[in-house]
């Protein structure tokens, strides 16, 4: 069947100032680029990754959105024209990537962070200390000393420190490059946190880092040996992600290649499955049974996560797993980012994080057992402000996914299923993967970090407070803008305007 | 002039003085001082207080040009943003001190409290001085953008300084006398040996000092002193991206 | 009765004799109006141990009511929970500078044996504290503790101290405050000292945890119904140290735990303790600026933030311990000390009544 589906980008070179160097046509993965006597671009085929544009020495080159007008209708949008006509051509579930970009409203975008003045003094942080250490991990809820209080006599479960309280979130070796995968390790040890194996396994030239790796266990149990459970900082049950909350997983055997065979523990060629449910997981009581499974096999050295995607319900599970023996909660929101996803759960499915990570809080905190596991979130940490929100309402630390590909040269082209990637990220094809440069990747993560860090204490700063634990859980330094009165309930938060 | 200070509310003992001072008065003594503030403060004339008993805060606050002598304790704020004059305390002083000092000498004899001596500044030809006999706590020079800063450490107790000494240091000198372990120096001063000049500068003021306070200026200057300057006057350039 | 959240300023002073030798009240209001200048006559108050030596056993139960109507629904209660020996006036003497007091009422109260069958005795006083707190409008208890009692209101502290008639009060822990709130409510509930069982608190500074501090005192049960800062201290010694049992020493390193980096190069058992206590206790840590006299009945606490930006000196005289946020409040009352200083950042002053004294 022919396609109608008009092109979606138009690659606009200026052909006088073109050196006609031809590096756009080699940097192009999408094929979407040749060159006969002059740049000609194939339209339909580009996916306006950018490549090609930022590696143009003239900067001859602009992607614009194909400019092609409907008459107006605001409610049969050009995006769902094209949807239905996909469909009609293929009878296929539509696929995706990356997180949800619909306009749902942001919260973090209508909370507002206070500042002290004149009452109390603001702290500077670039002379005195602002601490932003935190341990993960279940904490008992009072301690013990012995009758000259000169010792400690109660024993605290494994915690997992963090240098600052951003945590790289889980992409498996599969959905990303084994040179992403090595750069997140790289950079996680230097700035003293932590990097998620995700579901795809833990590859040997990584294995050294244990101390600053998550290894997952998810449905489809890729790779999870006694030996890759105990080569971790801690061990993360994966129940759900925000972008696909209730599915599983599927990488099409195509590229399962020798690596990822190796590294996943299944054979060449045949497709990595991930069901939808764990399947030894029907009912909480199971949950509680893998959890003590994984803790006998790493003699409870490891402290145990569980990640879940933020759904209406999420904070009774939350407590749920909690009981259950879990250590540490991964909240994934609803724009967490994936490397393929039907584009009707991916859009459709799931609530805020904003929302989820007060009501599980607040939850945690009213049955008494907030103590009992550190609250990690993602699903669209954008920014420094965002972890400065989100560790107000209550988190331990913040997970981020799509900003650190960012860091790396994504730029969100939302293609990644197809194993083009043009920036070495997503992709298993040996000359695309080779395009990512670990040591500079690394680089590039730790001076997001870095930066982020800085950024972060000086709001600390701003807030007279010194110790990220002033902050964590500190509704009272939020404020909320233009959001309705039960929004502001389930956060938590007061309206700006009102004092204390 | 000699004032009874026993109940006096700071406003009225204040403005007796200047009040004499407008009338040519030249030489003040206070008695039973207790807690009234801001003696000194904002005075332009070169007159001589002394004072018997713990005065209260900010004492020669905005001072520019008096003497005052102290013979007791002393508390939070003194010489805060003095431009000129001379304060001899005959005991200890609290916090914040010589905060934003410009000109003059504050010498002290027993210890400092935190943050002495926060951006103190000099501009060309004035030069302000902190000398303190004893120990200092925490923020020792913090921000410091001038002037001279000397600790003595002469009764023994420990620990000579806090933490952060220096810390924001882009101008000025401090000299102090005693080992600082390098862990609570701020990351923005560098340590270094004195030389001739400096014990030629430091000499010529703890000579004054040691004459006000009866110590040995040989005993004194024998110390091993460590000087501590600035790595650079502008030392958050690469902190930001634009 | 309720009002905006005001921060605490501003002047703190407190004595003890560590003999348990009973001192008048007009020491102590000597000394805090030496300060008068930090305050701006907008709340003053007192805390005072020992001052009941013939009711030591009972609860005395210093209330603050807005109206007839909250002193009448309270009494109806107290009837219900508890076993009311006394109840008179708390005697006041009427004064200039002291406007508008509110109703102030004191009992001496026991707890009912058959009260006790699932509760210690102590956790039954506080629950009907918080509960009155919280629910009775326009009812406040000042104080609850036994042998000590709150003295507090809107003007300042001499002139709230002379209004209480404290020259008619002994004991052996005398502490003060006078404030400079930044709003303009004129509510005597809202002055320090904050108070729970024996405990009470005068703090200077501002609080810049309290929302994660009070978030986790409401989960074991605390009412915070006072929105002022202060109030956490109290609450937050009572948790520690009766009801977590924490040694006191443990307790007042929750609340002021050294820097990280202090910790790192600790000794490996100390290490180990702070690491614990910030780990776990991590939503206790008080931070922004603070000075605080805390009082109980076998001692008084003195402490500073960690980084010192509240002043506090701490003298001694023979059996007598003295604090302050100035030098010259304790010259004031005693002009030849043995021993004057400046406690360091984070360091706790600590005061102990001799073992033997009752």
């Amino acid at each position: 069947m022919e396609s109608q589906l008009p092109a979606e980008f138009i690659v606009n070179v200026d052909h006088e100032r073109c050196r006609r160097c031809k590096r756009c046509m080699i940097n192009c993965s999408f094929g979407a680029i040749e060159f006969k006597d002059k740049v000609a671009p194939n339209h339909r085929l580009c996916i306006a990754c950018h490549r090609c544009a930022t590696f143009c020495p003239e900067s001859a080159i602009t992607i614009t959105e194909n400019p092609l007008d409907y008459k107006y209708g605001y409610n049969w949008t050009p995006e769902i024209r094209k949807n239905i006509l996909k469909q009609a051509e293929s009878g296929g579930i539509i696929l995706t990537g990356m997180g949800n970009p619909k306009p749902y409203p942001i919260y973090w975008d209508h909370m507002l962070i206070d500042a002290c003045q004149v009452t109390n003094p603001s702290i500077d942080p670039l002379r005195e200390p602002m601490e932003l250490r935190t341990y993960l991990g279940a904490k008992p809820e009072c301690l013990k000393f012995d009758g000259d209080s000169a010792c400690l006599e109660t024993e605290i479960a494994p915690q997992v420190k963090l240098d600052i309280p951003v945590v790289f979130a889980a992409m498996s070796y599969g959905a990303i490059s084994l040179n992403a995968h090595k750069a997140l390790a790289m950079a996680a040890k230097r700035m003293g946190t932590l990097m998620n194996t995700g579901e795809g396994g833990l590859h040997e030239d990584i294995a050294s880092y244990a101390s600053n790796i998550i290894v997952q266990v998810a449905s489809g149990r890729f790779g999870v040996t006694s030996k890759y459970l105990n080569n971790s900082a801690l061990v993360e049950i994966k129940i759900g992600q925000g972008a696909k909350p209730g599915i599983g997983g599927h990488l099409p055997g195509e590229k399962v290649g020798e690596d990822i065979s190796k590294t996943r523990m299944i054979p060449v060629g045949t497709d990595a499955l991930s069901p939808a449910p764990h399947h030894d997981i029907y009912s909480i009581e199971d949950l509680s049974q893998l959890i003590y499974a994984i803790k006998e096999t790493t003699d409870y050295k490891k402290p145990v996560s569980v990640k879940i995607a933020a759904v209406h319900n999420v904070a009774a599970i939350a407590s749920g797993i909690v009981r259950a023996g879990a250590d540490i909660v991964m909240i994934d929101g609803f724009r967490g980012g994936t490397g393929a996803a039907p584009m009707v759960i991916r859009d459709h499915v799931g609530i805020p994080i904003e929302l989820a990570l007060a009501a599980v809080d607040e939850r945690l905190r009213q049955e008494g057992i907030r103590n009992r596991a550190s609250i990690l979130v993602g699903g669209s940490i954008r920014q420094s402000a965002d972890v400065v929100k989100a560790i107000a309402l209550g988190a331990d630390a913040c997970v981020i996914g799509t900003a650190s590909l960012i860091a790396m040269g994504c730029r969100v082209c939302q293609k990644c299923y197809t194993g083009n990637c043009a920036w070495g990220i997503a992709t298993q094809k040996p000359e695309l993967v080779r395009r990512l440069n670990p040591d500079i990747a690394a680089d590039r993560l730790c001076n997001l970090l870095t930066a982020w860090g800085h950024e972060i204490q000086e709001v600390l700063g701003s807030l007279g407070i010194n110790a990220i634990e002033s902050l964590r859980g500190s509704r009272e330094r939020l404020r909320g803008v233009g959001l309705p009165q039960e929004t502001l309930d389930i956060l938590g938060i007061k309206h700006a305007g009102i004092g204390q | 002039m000699r004032i009874d200070a026993k109940g006096m509310h700071y406003r009225p003992l204040n403005k007796i003085i200047r009040d004499a001072i407008a009338a040519g008065e030249k030489e003040f003594e206070l008695d039973n001082v207790g807690g009234q503030r801001y003696i000194g403060g904002g005075l332009n004339d070169s007159v001589k207080i002394t004072i018997n008993g713990t005065p209260g805060n900010d004492l020669g606050a905005f001072m520019n040009g008096p003497k005052i002598i102290i013979n007791a304790n002393a508390q939070d704020g003194i010489a805060n943003t003095m431009n000129a004059g001379e304060i001899i305390v005959h005991g200890n002083v609290g916090d914040i001190i010589g905060y934003g000092m410009r000109g003059g000498k504050l010498y002290i004899k027993g210890d400092a409290g935190y943050r002495v001596g926060i951006h103190m500044k000099e501009y060309k030809k004035q030069v302000p001085v902190i000398i303190a006999g004893g120990t200092a706590g925490d923020f020792f020079g913090e921000y410091m953008a001038g002037g001279i800063m000397i600790l003595l450490g002469m009764n023994g107790k420990s620990p000579l300084v806090g933490d952060y000494v220096g810390t924001g240091m882009h101008g000025g000198v401090m000299y102090i006398r005693g080992k600082v372990d390098p862990y609570h120096i701020g990351k923005e001063v560098n340590c270094l040996e004195l030389n001739e000049e400096d014990v030629k500068l430091i000499g010529s003021y703890l000579k004054e000092y040691c004459e006000h306070f009866g110590f040995d200026l040989n005993e004194v200057m024998s110390g091993k002193f460590t000087k501590l300057v600035p790595l650079s006057h502008r030392p958050y350039g690469n902190l930001y991206v634009y | 009765m309720k009002c905006d959240g005001i921060p605490s300023g501003c002047a703190i002073s407190g004595m003890m004799s560590e003999e348990g030798r009973r001192i008048d009240g007009r020491v102590i209001i000597k000394s805090i109006a030496c300060m008068h200048d930090r305050s701006n006559g907008l709340g003053g108050g007192f805390a005072a141990y020992g001052i009941y030596p013939e009711r030591k056993d009972q609860y005395a139960f210093h209330m603050m009511y807005d109206s007839m109507e909250a002193k009448e629904v309270t009494e109806e209660f107290f009837k219900d929970v508890f076993n009311v020996d006394v109840d008179e006036p708390i005697p006041t003497y009427r004064e200039n500078g002291v406007s508008n007091p509110p109703i102030l009422w004191r009992y001496f109260l026991e707890v009912p044996e058959n009260k006790l069958e699932l509760i210690s005795e102590r956790d039954y006083v506080m629950k009907t504290v918080m509960k009155i707190n919280s629910e009775v409008e326009g009812a406040f208890v000042a104080s609850s503790g036994k042998n000590m009692g709150a003295f507090k209101g809107v003007g300042y502290p001499e002139d709230i101290g002379k209004f209480y008639r404290l020259e008619d009060y002994s004991a052996y822990i005398w502490t003060a405050h006078g404030r400079f709130p930044t709003n303009t409510p004129g509510w005597w509930g809202g002055a320090h000292p904050f108070t729970l069982l024996d405990w009470s608190v005068v703090h200077n500074g501002e609080i810049s945890s309290y929302g994660i501090n009070k978030r986790y005192l409401e989960m074991f049960g605390y009412k915070l119904e006072l929105r002022t800062d202060t109030e956490v201290i109290a609450y937050l010694f009572d948790l520690l140290v009766r009801r977590h049992k924490l040694p006191v020493d443990k307790a007042i390193l929750a609340l002021a735990c050294p820097f990280w980096k202090d910790i790192d190069r600790m000794e490996p058992e100390q290490k180990k303790i702070a690491t614990a206590m910030r780990q776990i206790y991590g939503s206790t840590l008080l931070n922004g600026p603070f000075s605080i006299i805390l009082g109980h009945s076998r001692g008084m606490i003195g402490l500073n933030d960690r980084i010192k930006l509240r002043p506090m000196t701490a003298a001694r005289k023979d059996d007598m311990l003295y604090m302050a946020s100035e030098e010259s409040a304790i010259r004031e009352i005693a002009p030849d000390l043995d021993e004057v200083w400046s406690p360091r950042a984070g360091t706790a002053v600590i005061g102990t009544l001799k073992a033997e004294v009752e």
